[in-house]
């Protein structure tokens, strides 16, 4: 049988096409997308903040938004779980379908919607309350009040996190005494706690210190492995290191997205080119 | 085609950081250049002071390449080029490499003259080696002007010249086999020819390599180990 013995010596270490493959990152098929964004207009009063965005996020990858302030990455993401629904003056045009669902339809319950599609903002906002507590809340909102149940979950929380060998002998302290850098992997373990599709996550490392800012980027490339990750960075760098796929968005306009590998070495657009060399756009 | 951007930074010192070691690349290549000119001369009139000096000169060459090595390391670590100027930071690293080996083959040439400039002088085959030198020269030339123009036409221009070069390679080899079978006893002054001969050859695949890395830059193809029709698909589409 030297034919399958060839076969396997060279899958394991010289399948030129399959390193290829692997190198130029899976396409976004059907079945793998978790967010379809389509025709999607936004506007705050008569200004319009979004032009008729489109794009597919894929599940269980790491999506990055970047652009420069102002641009509509903030505004998109936010989109993705109805935040804009507390804005006066807010109207949307389009479809954002959420596994083939649009989150906009009617029969939508927004608290349900925001539990499937979490979000971590820029500052930490922990409750003032315990370690413990702020992870469990959620939990009880949801109905769980067992406190065997509440237990395994804060830890498994805590642990997916990456907080937990820090915190498990103090789960009683206020959550306000930790440091930014752990507040906020707080503030992501709480909002895995509830098991999420989708984690948004807007400028989450802006306030922390380059440490702190490393361990979450560990965390968001172990958090893939369970959830869909939309991040929204000023920090070109964090979305080259973090992300699988990359949108860059200008004036509200989706300029590019693709695989962020190409983006960042061979960017299409001359737009996009321009923002993430630091040239004169 | 637009002209390379590397200038247009809103960061100046990073214009400045770019701008030098694209310069020092250029001044590398000339520098390499004139080791080349210099060797085949020493091997065309067999003068074996010249040929020390070009063989004592590579340790600039050398330097050079060091030098601009750390610069570009420096950059990346500072700067974290992106797009264009990766390929630019990417492209001169590798460009530098391929001119030092052509540095060492200038070497090889100028300690050959020296060698064969202490014996009895053939006339086998020196004017194809001078005319075979003069077009390698000339390729190297071109190769490093598309880089300094990072001009993806006159790259693939200059890479095409590899061809050529090959074919008067073999020619040349096929005469110098000849020449010893015909007479063993110049087997060793030939020896000393073909591997004179064999360095050119090399050069003409460095100066092609550097032709490919000025298509990688400005297109964001690599454009290594294909076919030169491949290479031109390259060039003028997109």
């Amino acid at each position: 049988m030297s034919g399958v013995q060839s076969k396997t010596a060279l899958a394991q270490g010289l399948d030129i096409d399959a390193l290829r493959r692997e190198q130029a990152g899976a396409g976004i098929d059907a079945e793998t997308i978790a967010i379809e964004v389509e025709g999607l207009n936004l506007f705050y009063g008569s200004s319009q903040a979004l032009k008729g965005i489109g794009l597919s996020i894929p599940q269980r990858k790491v999506t990055a938004f970047i652009g420069p302030s102002g641009c509509g990455k903030s505004t998109l993401l936010r989109c993705f779980n109805r935040m804009n629904d507390l804005i006066d003056g807010c109207r949307i045009e389009g479809q954002i379908r959420l596994h083939g669902k649009n989150i906009f339809d009617r029969d939508v319950d927004v608290a349900m919607l925001r539990r499937r599609v979490g979000m971590v903002f820029q500052k930490p906002n922990p409750f003032p309350k315990s370690i413990y507590e702020n992870v469990a809340y959620g939990m009880r909102l949801a109905g769980m009040n067992r406190k065997r149940d509440l237990d395994d979950t804060v830890e498994w929380a805590l642990k997916g996190a990456a907080l937990w060998d820090e915190v498990k002998d103090r789960l009683e302290d206020s959550a306000l005494g930790l440091s930014g850098g752990q507040q906020q992997r707080l503030v992501i373990a709480r909002a895995i706690a509830i098991q999420p599709d989708v984690i948004l996550l807007d400028e989450p490392c802006s306030a922390l210190d380059p440490i702190s800012t490393l361990k979450v980027e560990e965390l968001i490339n172990e958090l893939k492995n369970r959830y869909t990750i939309v991040i929204v960075t000023h920090n070109m760098q964090q979305a080259a290191r973090v992300s699988d796929y990359t949108a860059f968005m200008y004036m509200g306009d989706l300029v590019e997205y693709g695989n962020t590998d190409q983006l960042f070495t061979k960017p299409k657009q001359k737009q996009t080119e321009d923002y993430i060399t630091g040239r004169y756009g | 085609m637009n002209t390379p951007g590397y200038k247009s930074h809103i960061s100046s010192q990073f214009n400045a950081e770019l701008e030098d070691v694209r310069q020092r690349v250029l001044a590398m290549g000339g520098l390499v250049e004139q080791q080349i000119v210099e060797a085949t001369r020493a091997l065309m009139d067999a003068d074996a002071d010249l040929g020390q000096q070009v063989a004592k000169n590579d340790y600039k060459v050398n330097e050079l390449e060091v030098f601009i090595d750390e610069e570009c390391a420096r950059i990346l670590a500072r700067r974290q080029p992106t797009a264009s100027d990766l390929r630019l930071v990417y492209a001169v690293i590798k460009t530098i490499t391929d001119l030092e080996r052509i540095g060492d083959e200038a070497e090889k040439i100028a300690r050959m003259a020296v060698d064969l400039s202490a014996q009895d002088r053939l006339s086998v085959g020196m004017l194809e080696v001078h005319h075979l030198s003069r077009h390698v020269v000339q390729m190297v030339h071109d190769a490093l002007d598309s880089f300094a123009r990072m001009d993806p036409e006159a790259a693939l221009a200059a890479a095409r010249e590899d061809q050529a070069i090959d074919r008067e390679y073999e020619s040349l080899m096929r005469q110098c086999i000849t020449f010893m079978m015909e007479d063993p006893r110049t087997i060793r002054r030939v020896m000393d020819i073909i591997w004179s001969v064999r360095a050119l050859e090399r050069i003409g695949d460095h100066a092609k390599n550097i032709a490919e890395y000025v298509i990688y830059y400005v297109k964001g193809k690599d454009v290594r180990h294909v076919s030169i029709e491949a290479m031109e698909r390259e060039v003028k589409g997109g």
